[in-house]
């Protein structure tokens, strides 16, 4: 457990920016932008307060989900060298601070959904907090390395939520995108996991390449970047979308399924850079960002 | 010799610091959601009016 930083009977108060890190703020980035292109691709307009607010709201979830994900994985961060100089394995923060912070914040994110948008959205944003601290922080995550496959989803909510937040109702596109953010997950996570094995086995943590091996790990990745690129498309072939997401999806996708190709058939040395790995792995977040923005820019600016 | 823990010197300034600084970003934070309550009750009023 994390040592708190108390000097004798007295403990100091926790630094405002040590509990921000908490919330995870550059993944909260990529929640926000999907909840907000969720929210604008819906065919409805929201009055821009409840609009800011519902994203708010959702930022505040992911936060929340955040804080909770560190609080419980205290011990384990300590042992990796990517997350030992978080707040709480670094020592600058107390256990109960943090645990205090999230579950109020997942309170208080509740509470502002509920008040800006309506139940369906809120409904759908405590499953997702609730998913991912207990579904894949607390039961998935240690024990079976299909952890990110499944705990994929959590991350998947924010666009439903937007769009649920705008209209109150579910729908075959948000569906389709959730779908989306599901599949790119595995590809994503196992890239990171690729160069950081050693990292997630020092923590004891079974990630695909420490239990199924690179091999196999490199094959999954091909595999899971085959079906997200048809997911990715599909909205267009379908009628949801219009040809400019559907040529964007098309063209970003395959050069998806190329750097996934290049992960997913190589075989490393000792000393490897792992540097198509890493490629991969920075090239799946602009993927995501460039496609959520082309979703909103192809129903504002149809062509 | 004694097993007592080998403690820092508590530093009054550092923890005086700290405090001021929560207290100040809880007022601004209360402050922005009263303002923020405000209009969502505002734009609730004109949706449903």
């Amino acid at each position: 457990m994390a040592q708190s930083l108390t000097h004798g009977e007295t403990a100091l108060p926790a630094d405002w920016r040590d509990l921000f890190a908490l919330t995870k703020p550059r993944v909260m980035s990529l929640v926000v932008f999907t909840a907000l292109c969720g929210l604008l691709a819906a065919p409805v307009s929201v009055h821009p307060v409840l609009a800011f607010s519902s994203i708010l709201a959702i930022a505040l979830g992911a936060g929340a989900s955040g804080a909770l994900n560190q609080w419980y994985e205290a011990g384990l961060d300590a042992k990796m060298k990517r997350t030992a100089n978080r707040p709480l394995p670094a020592g600058r923060l107390d256990p109960q601070t943090a645990l205090q912070f999230g579950v109020g914040l997942a309170a208080f994110s509740l509470f502002l959904m509920l008040f800006a948008s309506n139940w369906q959205a809120t409904l759908l944003l405590a499953v997702s907090i609730l998913f991912y601290v207990f579904v894949y922080t607390m039961w998935l995550k240690p024990r079976t390395p299909q952890n990110i496959v499944i705990g994929g989803a959590a991350g998947a909510f924010p666009p439903l939520i937007g769009w649920v937040a705008a209209t109150g109702s579910i729908a075959p596109l948000p569906v389709m995108l959730f779908l989306l953010i599901f599949l790119w997950t595995p590809p994503h996570f196992w890239a990171l996991a690729l160069f950081m094995r050693s990292d997630y086995a020092a923590a004891g943590i079974p990630m695909m390449p420490v239990v199924a091996g690179e091999k196999s790990t490199r094959r999954q990745i091909l595999f899971y970047a085959l079906i997200m690129a048809a997911a990715a498309i599909a909205p267009w072939p379908l009628g949801y979308t219009g040809a400019l997401y559907g040529w964007t999806a098309a063209i970003l996708s395959a050069l998806f399924v190329v750097l996934s190709v290049q992960v997913g058939t190589r075989t490393t040395g000792e000393g490897d850079l792992m540097q198509p790995e890493k490629r991969l792995f920075a090239y799946s977040i602009a993927y995501l960002f460039i496609l959520f923005g082309a979703i909103v820019a192809d129903h504002w600016w149809p062509l | 010799m004694t097993d007592e823990p080998n403690q820092e010197p508590f530093d009054e300034a550092e923890y005086r610091r700290r405090q001021r600084s929560r207290a100040n970003l809880m007022a601004w934070m209360l402050g922005a959601l009263a303002i923020l309550f405000f209009f969502i009750t505002i734009a609730k009023m004109q949706i449903f009016s």
